[in-house]
């Protein structure tokens, strides 16, 4: 994989990019997050200490999705009422972007898609509330209102919003997953499905004491 | 040459925490790493903030929670379904029926690269419990609802608002004494598909009937597991499978038993030997007896019937049969009656008994034989003219009637002591059968 690498310049610590089109990069030393102008970097912010995490992901970790390799290049960190989670960044060998999430342990892979009609309005969202996508029959089974507090590694949007989203999943029959992001005017829909582990062929992962 | 980045891939093993909880200065370790968002004070039962720098005080154990003990202490580690996992948290969920409070105990089973499971117990039935991906197809049939997940179809069993009342250890959520979701429950055993709904959340679960004794294994527990009470919501019927082989085992037999008759009609002597018709003539005393010609009885040793028609009318003949060997002297006593009445009155016309009759005795050598005839009747009216007909190796039908009920025997106990457990299944749903000739019930109304 080819990178590219530039220095921070709040700190001066040396960027390596896994990723050559990403638009916004957390510094490991000092947490500045950083715009990318072409090379220049923006120091736009400083992201919070990213949570302890307990997932065995870690930014550089390998795998592959519907037989189309990936590397985890970034991490963003929700969190809401009643937890958190963890949306890692995949970049997948076609360079485009995938999103692994993991929550308590329950993964998903999802990707952005366009929508074919119109999402359901924010305040209409309820359990139960249904979605087709591509002749596949979603419903709403969880409505989260979240907000960033941490970010690391390389993103393909900016990201330094700290005020809550509202983020509906949605699942579907044969272990589809959605989720509509409604952080924009036009929200966002991403598809993927529930995953395991085992089954992305993940190398580079974190281990845990005892484990 | 830049260095990995901090987070990178060389970031280094994840390590358990330990803290002292705050109220009461416990010990307590972080078995969950950072998913733990609650850990509940095994000491005091104080609900903490994992996730706080200073572990707050959410919740504090209050009277009103029963306390109660995992069966499988906290931090056990066992290998189940082949992999590795720890308890981490014990939560107790308690709902109310009709104004009976029902509780269960729910084991939360953690690995950090596989996630939650949950091992749940209720008066000693056990279900391993996981998460579902997908959503279950929910539908209705008859007026109850059904639920359909990979080609399995459960029925609804029971709807009720599930309350955690008492909890300990860690869990990934932000649980708290007095937590409510509406659960609901399907079943098609062994397995159990399970909705816990709040007002902005759906989870599915699938729940498998396992044995306490599995579980006490996997976990390498002291003693047994407390032995299951009554019959439990996804208890698999133990006689289900044994149903259906029984009833192909006897329609095999069955097509055995109709060939065996069908050989033994076509392959049975079944002659006359003997036949002459008498006359008993009331009044004549107390010893009519005479002794016929002697008959051949050929073959090996089989039955001969004894056939007798009396034109009895509303009176009877009572008659006792001696076979007796020419040869030997060897005897075969056997002793009959026919009676038949008949009348008219207010109902209108009415008959009693048959004026024919077979006696049959079973397992005669060959050998010439005579029959010594001893008849009785009543001692006044007219003569009864009678006929008796000796037959060699008459098929009988009820030794094979005898062994037909035999065989509908297993089937039919089977079928019905099955029933009887499903009928106990159902007894604890929300679907029961309605209870006949239960006075209590209906004297509500």
């Amino acid at each position: 994989m080819s990178t590219v690498s530039t220095s921070c310049p709040n700190c001066g610590a040396t960027i390596v990019f896994r990723w050559a089109q990403a638009v916004q990069a957390t510094c490991g030393y000092c947490r500045s997050i950083l715009v990318r102008h072409d090379l220049a970097l923006e120091r736009v912010g400083e992201s919070a200490v990213v949570p302890l995490t307990p997932s065995p992901l870690q930014l550089g970790s390998e795998g592959a999705w519907r037989d189309a390799p990936f590397t985890v290049v970034g991490r963003l960190v929700y969190e809401w009422e009643r937890g958190g989670w963890s949306e890692w960044h995949l970049r997948l060998g076609n360079d485009s972007s995938a999103w692994l999430s993991d929550a308590q342990a329950e993964y998903v892979v999802t990707a952005r898609v366009t929508p074919e009609s119109d999402l359901p309005l924010v305040d209409r969202l309820r359990p139960g509330l249904p979605l087709i996508h591509r002749h596949v029959r979603y419903e709403v089974t969880t409505v989260t209102r979240a907000h960033y507090v941490g970010t690391e590694g390389e993103l393909p949007f900016t990201s330094w919003d700290r005020a809550e989203v509202t983020f509906a999943d949605l699942r579907s029959e044969k272990g589809g997953f959605a989720t509509i992001d409604y952080s924009e005017i036009t929200p966002l829909l991403y598809t993927g499905e529930a995953v395991e582990l085992s089954q992305l062929g993940l190398s580079l992962l974190r281990t845990f004491e005892g484990w | 040459m830049t260095g990995p980045a901090p987070g990178g891939t060389n970031a280094g093993p994840i390590r358990v925490r330990g803290l002292n909880c705050p109220n009461c200065g416990a010990a307590i370790q972080l078995r969950g790493f950072q998913y733990t968002q609650r850990v509940i004070c095994d000491s005091c039962c104080a609900v903490l903030d994992a996730h706080d720098p200073n572990y707050a005080v959410l919740q504090k154990f209050s009277e009103r929670m029963a306390r109660s003990k995992p069966l499988i202490p906290l931090g056990a580690r066992g290998r189940w379904k082949g992999q590795p996992w720890e308890v981490i948290g014990f939560q107790v969920r308690t709902i109310t029926v009709e104004g009976i409070a029902y509780s269960w105990h729910e084991y939360l089973l953690f690995n950090p690269y596989l996630g939650f499971r949950y091992l749940t117990q209720y008066d000693g039935h056990w279900c391993d419990v996981t998460t579902l991906r997908g959503l279950p197809e929910t539908g209705s049939a008859n007026g109850r609802p059904t639920a359909r997940w990979r080609d399995a179809e459960f029925k609804a069993f029971q709807a009720a608002v599930a309350v955690t009342t008492f909890a300990v250890g860690e869990f990934p959520w932000a649980v708290a004494v007095g937590d409510r979701v509406i659960a609901q429950d399907f079943v098609c055993p062994p397995l159990m598909l399970s909705s816990e709904t709040t007002d902005d959340e759906v989870t599915w679960s699938l729940g498998e009937y396992v044995s306490g004794d599995r579980v006490w294994e996997a976990f390498k527990l002291e003693a047994g597991p407390p032995s299951p009470q009554g019959v439990y919501a996804n208890q698999p019927n133990p006689l289900a499978g044994r149903v259906g082989a029984l009833w192909r085992t006897f329609g095999v037999l069955l097509l055995a038993l109709a060939a065996l008759f069908i050989i033994r009609v076509a392959t049975a002597a079944n002659t006359t030997v003997f036949s002459a018709a008498y006359t008993f003539t009331p009044g004549r005393g107390d010893t009519v007896a005479f002794v016929t010609a002697p008959f051949t009885l050929g073959g090996g040793t089989s039955n001969v019937v004894v056939n007798m028609e009396a034109s009895v009318n509303n009176s009877w003949l009572f008659v006792n049969y001696t076979l007796i060997n020419e040869e030997s002297g060897a005897a075969l006593d056997v002793g009959r009656e026919v009676s038949y009445y008949h009348g008219v009155d207010s109902d209108g016309s009415w008959s009693e008994g048959s004026r024919d009759d077979n006696a049959r005795i079973s397992a005669v050598p060959p050998g010439r034989w005579f029959l010594r005839i001893d008849p009785e009747g009543p001692p006044t009216g007219s003569p009864i003219a009678y006929s008796v007909q000796v037959r060699r190796d008459a098929v009988g039908g009820l030794p094979f009637v005898f062994a037909l009920a035999l065989l509908l025997l297993p089937p039919l106990l089977t079928t019905l002591r099955s029933a009887t457990f499903e009928t106990k299944r159902w007894a604890e749903s929300d679907y029961a059968p309605v209870a006949s000739g239960d006075d209590s019930d209906s004297g509500d109304d």
